[in-house]
């Protein structure tokens, strides 16, 4: 695990960075609230509403099939490491896991999951 | 003197930090100047000579700027929302080697750890977009979290070429593998595997014409539209350190990273202009394109983006499996 | 078909999609002024619109009423302040028409040459803002909104030269034009013409040729013949619609018979149809203006002298309407007059409010991106809007 210690650093320098930065601009800006100038921008009329609304579901068909094709991505980053020593056969394998998650999405594809509604 | 390993690389890392914001605010200038040239205009210019403090006035404005945060936003979210943006957008450079042995820290799985830390963006994007209470910037936070992770598989499958061939995830591997010829140069598989890099890296960097969770015609600018002072200065600084990590990929993927003539030390100096030409390139494509409908987008990643790359991947793997000729 | 896709997707079970209402305009960056469209958003797609104008209202009609007819041609240019040319050519016509009074064929020569340079500087403002709402200020679209006023420019000088101003002329007057045309001004003329000429040929080749500009302007904001029939539109957008009607061709008005010109028609309907009916009127309008500089005849620029008061014209008891063909479509103006030495009553058509009426039948069912595409290419300009 050592050699993610420096990552582990820099990621703590950078939430360093941002949130003295924010600091120092806190220190230096203005700061004149009023009710007008805080409330939403919603091109200069009053938001009609709140934006916290439920929204529709092509989005989620979207992401399950995300979570399929991103299943293949896991399996295949090991798998393109070992191809060199595993070789001809490691490669059908992988083919025909590619063919039936293909065949799922040619159905995906089909049934219209793929078009944004 | 000599410091002890912790504090070595904590002073690495600080540099690193520093180099990183440095080449941000700088990268700024050289996109304004380039797109400047494209639209026959001249650019920053007042700023010191021919421009080149314009990056630290504008910093320094931004600095200066009150922050509104607005009455009916959710405090913690809309607080919190630039930094968890922030750092996954620069923590990537962690992994990149400059040269031989200069990069902070050289994972065996740099590739993944580079895809994997980049794609977390949209959490600081989505805190935002929904932390505002804005119209605007939720249904742009909506469009990018269906675009980042639909170009996100475009993108792995895409930088999973490289790694077929050099048969590494480790980014200075990658490199070393591409002495004889470079990954882009191979026929075929390299330039096909190069654009498709590029064209999920404008969607995933929500850059024209995927820029739809910015698309100032329609959300007036997004995620980030109730964003001022310092903090849309950080989401800002987050979306360049991305592009530029990305470009830097780029470069080190199919370019050949710090590979180039003259003495090892030019390394990081070729690595720097590899990654500019693209990141040029890509700013070429942006200050010539109109944005595309997000429905086209989507459409282009799942229908077109995602077949041919995994395609292109298989291929590149029967051909490299083939060569080797391992296997039982 | 909006609705029954969604009746759809919540018969699918996973419950219902509240619906968003959001502001759009009047303060947003593609509204071409101050327009106010309250949407009806489900997730991306548009069901509902609701237009709200009236923010740039200045009382025009009772301005009219007010200011007499040596005074208020310059203030016509401020209803359609993009195209200043043609609104002041529809009221000074207007009383003409009322007043039975003659205009000098250079006059009429000289009103074609203004209306036809406005028409293409107004189409360079319209290309380039329309780019710009598709492409956005961060994109390509800048960069042809920046050629696009680049070539503006060139006309803008031109004017400024004839009239002295650049944006509200006040060059027309009743009987005539007010300015005759400077030494060397054709020749200024004939240059920029022949370099927008070379232009445009620039910008096709840079927006025909692009994929992500084809996908996003063909088949989208379609206007069939018959809506565009029944709406009224008029100008660039009916022509893009298969309907050949151009006031200049219809009912010619100063001269417009003498010239040599096709009136473009596309008849797609969708914005791409309308893009493309506006390119054909650049190089038509540059045409009309060659013929006009080669065929100006010499005389009087104004049928009557000079202005020494303004209450100076006098107009017989009586009432009329002139339209012409602005850049935007049919401006129509309508005068009573009572003898005065102001108008009883005015009554502006503006080309743009027409035009406007037929948003809430091409937006429902569209994505958000798709409104601000299909209000650039109706391109309206809000001061001719709200008047």
């Amino acid at each position: 695990m050592s050699a993610y210690l420096p990552v582990a650093i820099f990621a703590a320098f950078i939430v360093a960075f941002a949130v003295v930065s924010l600091a120092v601009a806190w220190l230096l800006r203005p700061s004149r609230p009023d009710p007008v100038k805080l409330m939403n921008y919603e091109c200069g009329a009053e938001p009609i509403g709140s934006a916290w609304v439920q929204v529709p579901l092509g989005f989620y068909l979207v992401a399950l099939i995300f979570i399929v094709f991103d299943t293949l991505a896991v399996f295949m980053i090991p798998w393109a490491l070992v191809l060199r020593t595993a070789g001809l056969p490691a490669f059908w394998v992988m083919a025909g896991f590619v063919g039936i998650i293909g065949l799922g999405w040619l159905y995906a594809y089909r049934e219209g999951v793929l078009e944004w509604k | 003197m000599t410091l002890p390993p912790i504090a070595q690389t904590a002073v690495a890392a600080f540099v690193l930090l520093n180099v990183v914001i440095g080449l941000v605010t700088y990268v700024t200038l050289l996109e304004r100047k380039f797109a400047a040239r494209m639209q026959s205009r001249i650019g920053p210019y007042y700023v010191g000579p021919h421009g080149l403090l314009q990056p630290i006035a504008d910093a320094l404005k931004l600095m200066m700027k009150e922050d509104v945060v607005p009455s009916s936003a959710d405090r913690w979210v809309y607080n919190l929302a630039p930094i968890a943006f922030l750092v996954p957008c620069v923590l990537i450079f962690a992994t990149l080697p400059f040269a031989p042995g200069l990069g902070l820290a050289d994972l065996n799985i740099g590739v993944l750890f580079f895809l994997a830390v980049s794609s977390l963006e949209i959490v600081g994007l989505f805190m935002g977009g929904w932390g505002s209470n804005n119209k605007y910037a939720m249904l742009s936070a909506m469009r990018g979290v269906n675009q980042i992770i639909s170009y996100d598989l475009p993108f792995v499958f895409a930088a999973l070429v490289p790694v077929v061939l050099a048969g590494s995830l480790q980014l200075s591997a990658i490199v070393t593998a591409q002495q004889g010829l470079w990954f882009a140069a191979y026929p075929v598989i390299g330039q096909l595997g190069f654009i498709a890099y590029l064209v999920a890296t404008l969607a995933a960097e929500n850059r024209v014409p995927f820029d739809i969770l910015e698309a100032e015609s329609e959300l007036v600018a997004g995620f980030r539209v109730e964003y001022s002072g310092m903090k849309f200065a950080l989401i800002q600084l987050g979306e360049y350190a991305h592009i530029i990590a990305t470009s830097y990929l780029g470069a080190l993927l199919f370019l050949g990273g710090w590979l180039g003539p003259g003495p090892a030390w030019l390394g990081a100096g070729w690595f720097t202009l590899k990654a500019m030409l693209v990141f040029l390139l890509l700013t070429w494509v942006r200050w010539s394109f109109v944005r595309i409908r997000v429905d086209q987008i989507l459409a282009i990643s799942w229908k077109l983006m995602l077949p041919a790359t995994v395609l292109l991947l298989l291929v590149t793997a029967f051909w490299v499996a083939w060569r080797s000729g391992g296997g039982a | 078909m909006a609705d029954a896709e969604a009746r759809k997707v919540i018969e699918m079970g996973y419950g219902g999609n509240e619906r968003l209402a959001m502001n759009m305009g009047p303060q947003h960056p593609s509204a071409h002024g101050v327009f106010r469209a309250i949407l009806t958003l489900e997730g991306e797609t548009v069901v509902g619109v609701d237009a709200v104008i009236g923010y740039l209202h200045r009382c025009h009609e009772k301005l009219g009423e007010s200011l007499t007819y040596v005074q208020y041609p310059s203030i016509a240019s401020k209803t359609d302040y993009v195209a200043a040319m043609t609104a002041e050519l529809a009221y000074v016509a207007a009383v003409e028409k009322v007043g039975k009074i003659e205009v000098p064929k250079r006059a009429q020569y000289l009103r074609v040459l203004a209306a036809e340079l406005q028409r293409i500087a107004s189409h360079c403002l319209w290309l380039g803002t329309w780019c710009l709402d598709m492409g956005g200020a961060l994109g390509g679209g800048a960069t042809v909104f920046l050629y696009c006023i680049r070539e503006r420019e060139g006309v803008l000088d031109l004017f400024e030269a004839l009239t002295g101003a650049r944006l509200l002329y006040g060059f027309h007057q009743v009987g005539g034009v007010r300015y005759d045309v400077p030494a060397g001004w054709t020749q200024n003329v004939r240059e920029t013409l022949d370099l927008i000429d070379s232009r445009v040929d620039e910008y096709e080749a840079m927006l025909e040729g692009n994929a992500f500009f084809l996908v996003r302007t063909q088949g989208v904001g379609t206007i069939s013949r018959e809506l565009a029939m029944d709406v009224g539109i008029s100008g660039p957008l009916i022509r893009g619609s298969g309907v050949n009607y151009d006031v200049r061709r219809a009912e010619p008005y100063s001269s417009y018979e003498d010239f040599d010109f096709k009136v473009p028609v596309e008849t797609a309907g969708d914005c791409y149809a309308r893009y493309r009916v506006r390119m054909q009127e650049f190089r038509e309008s540059i045409k009309i203006c060659r013929q006009v500089l080669d065929g100006l005849p010499e005389g009087p620029i104004s049928s009557r002298p000079g202005v020494k008061s303004v209450g100076q014209v006098r107009v017989a008891k009586g009432e009329g309407y002139t339209r012409v063909e602005g850049a935007r479509g049919e401006i129509g103006a309508y005068i009573v007059a009572d003898g005065g030495p102001k108008p009883y009553r005015l009554k502006w058509r503006g080309a743009s409010f027409s035009n406007l009426s037929i948003l809430p039948h091409i937006l429902i069912g569209t994505k958000v991106a798709d409104v601000v595409a299909i209000m650039g290419s109706v391109d309206p300009v809000f001061g001719e809007v709200d008047r």
